[in-house]
């Protein structure tokens, strides 16, 4: 990873909240990172915690009404995603930015050929003509790990397994050669095996392409080996961010180290039961006064029930860079 | 696919024969004779002499497997006779109306063009005015255009057809003096002027039946778009950066069309059954009014025939709307 290159992708500030009839729900308070070319960006939290809403936000693609983006700014490739009007956006999705989803089962379109969902973006972002994009569908397949694939693009989707219809997304989304991919849980959906298989073809495609990625999963382990850098997420907002070996082996903030815990180890000897974290997320139905953490944290003191904690550097760089956290409480001799 | 055609239409032997059985004891139930419409002053054995020129008199039994042959056997050899100049069922008794004693598929052929062109437009029209509104409804759901669709299908569902037609008929040919009130079955259309006035006297009972046909339709569409635009592949074309006409008008579209095309297939039959209120309302001579005409004469061949002929058509149409399906969604195999 360069330390120093320009950020591919620069978010700063994002707020997003849901108008629902029982109120606004503040999914996404404030969120700021960034991605250097070729990197990638672990991010965890628990269920409910926005990392699908951010991501999604990033490229408007989230429906709307519900969902209003209320601030911020997403710079990339000299645009701010944020200003640019919906049809200068439908140019970026899918060409500069490429996404994968959870659920193989349901992404693709069941009424049309797996070849035809391929071409789509590449007649339309790349201009090319139907029998070059076929071409390219085909190298794509294969790319993705799909064997005889100039016939399996004649194929539809409910003759793919669910492993082969998540290659068959990243096909999609890895279609117009995007800076960035944004993968949400691809491999959730997944049996333990295939998710195992889909991680190879990630970590061997980001080698061979060079995009940066960002890597939505529950699983820390998985994180552990591959990403570079990890952001936690808690209640819509960024609680730590940091490179991975730092952030494992000195977790600072009380979720984190929670999350941390909760990982069954193999080696080394049990220490005990396997932990759980007490108590629910929260659901955001104001914009936030106080720690979002506090109710769960066992570190809590009066600063948390008054004031969101912002993010703070623990080392030289500045935040977002190296390794911060959002927390007022700081571990004993750090 | 062809095998499961195959079968499909097989199984329909069995099951229109028993239909056909069914239909034909029902209607003999019914009270009245064939000589109702004869005047009192005809004597007694005159009548028994008519009743049995026409086999009226026939234990039901025998006149349904009379009628069994002659439907088909004798008319389709008819047909066939008729085309080709051949003459295998020549001088055999074909299905006779009781009321006006010729073949019933002869009055048929003559009130089947009338049928088809007013109630089958008027179909036509209402898929056509239906489809835009239901997709651009569901598109923008809840928005004025949405309120203003659900009112249509709202008025098109609850006015019936006696109600609508006469109103359109106050406002359009007596106040405006637009179009005819009266339908004119005798017209024949050889040029432009002719053209014109088909054109006008169709115009006030497609627009009635019309009306009905895209009030349902509009609203099957717009149910199945919302349904589809939930749907996660909807979110995958919209990452993909397509068009949002792209992802409506092909996405969308293409699968929301699976359930309601086969709702359209199977609403074919009732073209063919004619729109008994509105063809009487506006003088059209087609099936409807012929059926409603047997019934009042008792005039059991016509009747069994029309139910049967119209029995045939649900069956089939059926099996078509499976077929569109199949042929419609790739998941589905038939075989
Ligand atoms: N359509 C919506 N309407 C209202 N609230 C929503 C909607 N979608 C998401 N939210 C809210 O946004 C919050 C964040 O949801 P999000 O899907 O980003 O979580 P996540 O971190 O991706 O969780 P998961 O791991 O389960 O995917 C949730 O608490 C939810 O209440
Ligand atoms: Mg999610």
């Amino acid at each position: 990873m360069p330390d120093g290159a320009l950020p591919v992708l620069d978010v700063r500030g994002l707020k997003t909240v849901f108008r629902t009839r029982s109120g606004e729900i503040h999914a996404v308070n404030s969120v700021s990172f960034m991605l250097r070319p070729g990197e990638l960006l672990g991010v965890v939290g628990e269920s409910g915690s926005g990392k699908s809403v951010t991501m999604m936000s990033l490229i408007g693609l989230l429906p709307s009404p519900p969902a209003e983006v209320r601030a911020g700014q997403v710079m990339l490739g000299g645009q701010d995603l944020l200003r640019i009007s919906p049809r200068e956006l439908q140019d970026v999705r899918g060409a500069k930015v490429g996404f994968v989803f959870q659920d193989p089962m349901t992404s693709l379109n069941p009424v049309f050929t797996v070849g035809s969902q391929i071409m789509e973006p590449l007649i339309r972002h790349m201009g090319l003509t139907k029998a070059q994009a076929r071409d390219r569908a085909a190298e794509l397949l294969a790319l993705v790990g799909i064997p005889d694939a100039k016939a399996r693009l004649k194929a539809y989707p409910h003759q793919f397994s669910g492993g082969m219809r998540q290659r068959v997304m990243i096909a999609i989304a890895l279609a117009c050669d995007p800076d960035v991919l944004i993968a949400d849980e691809p491999t959730t959906a997944l049996d333990v095996t295939i998710q195992a298989q889909i991680l190879e073809l990630v970590k061997d495609l980001r080698q061979k392409l060079g995009m940066a990625i960002i890597w939505i999963t529950h699983d820390l382990g998985v994180i552990a080996g591959i990403a570079d850098r990890v952001m936690v997420m808690y209640g819509g907002q960024v609680v730590e961010q940091g490179p991975v070996a730092q952030l494992f082996s000195d977790p600072r903030h009380p979720y984190t180290r929670a999350l941390l815990k909760t990982i069954p180890s193999l080696t080394g000897e049990r220490s005990g039961r396997l932990q759980v974290i007490e108590g629910q997320p929260p659901i955001m139905t104001a914009a936030p006064t106080a720690c979002p953490f506090r109710a769960r944290c066992a570190h809590a003191f009066d600063l948390c029930h008054v004031e969101n904690p912002a993010r703070r550097p623990l080392d030289a760089r500045p935040v977002g860079e190296g390794h911060d956290v959002a927390c007022h409480w700081s571990p004993e001799g750090a | 696919m062809f095998t499961y055609t195959l079968r499909r239409l097989l199984l329909a032997v069995p099951i229109l024969l028993v239909i056909s059985l069914v239909i034909f004891l029902l209607v003999d139930l019914a009270p009245g004779s064939p000589m109702s419409e004869i005047p009192l002053t005809v004597p007694p054995d005159v009548r028994q002499k008519m009743i049995e020129a026409l086999g009226a008199d026939q234990p039901v039994f025998v006149r349904y497997l009379l009628w069994l042959k002659q439907f088909f056997w004798i008319e389709p050899m008819t047909l066939f006779d008729h085309w080709f100049g051949t003459s295998i069922v020549e001088g055999q008794q074909r299905i006779l109306s009781w009321q006006s004693r010729s073949p019933v598929f002869t009055i048929i052929g003559q009130r089947i063009p009338q049928t088809l062109t007013v109630v089958g437009t008027a179909y036509l029209v209402g898929i056509l005015i239906a489809l835009p509104i239901g997709i651009y409804s569901a598109y923008r759901q809840y928005s004025f255009f949405d309120q203003l669709g659900t009112l249509f299908a709202m008025i098109g569902f609850s006015v019936p057809t006696f109600f609508s037609g006469t109103l359109f008929i106050i406002i359009f040919a007596v106040w405006l003096g637009w179009l005819p009130t009266k339908y004119d079955t005798m017209l024949e259309v050889t040029d432009w002027s002719s053209f014109m006035q088909q054109v006008k006297q169709m115009a006030l009972p497609v627009m009635t039946l019309g009306l009905a046909n895209a009030a349902t339709i509009s609203r099957y569409m717009r149910s199945s778009m919302l349904d589809n635009m939930q749907m996660d592949y909807v979110r995958t074309a919209r990452a993909k950066g397509m068009r949002e006409k792209t992802v409506v008008l092909r996405h969308v579209l293409r699968n929301s069309l699976i359930p309601v095309v086969t709702v359209i297939a199977l609403g074919i039959p009732s073209i063919f059954g004619g729109a008994i209120i509105t063809e009487n309302l506006f003088g059209v001579n087609g099936i409807g009014a012929a059926l409603i005409g047997a019934i009042h004469a008792n005039d059991l061949p016509m009747v069994q025939t029309l139910a049967f002929i119209f029995a045939v058509l649900i069956v089939l149409f059926n099996l078509i709307a499976d077929i569109l399906y199949g042929l419609l969604d790739p998941r589905i195999r038939y075989d």
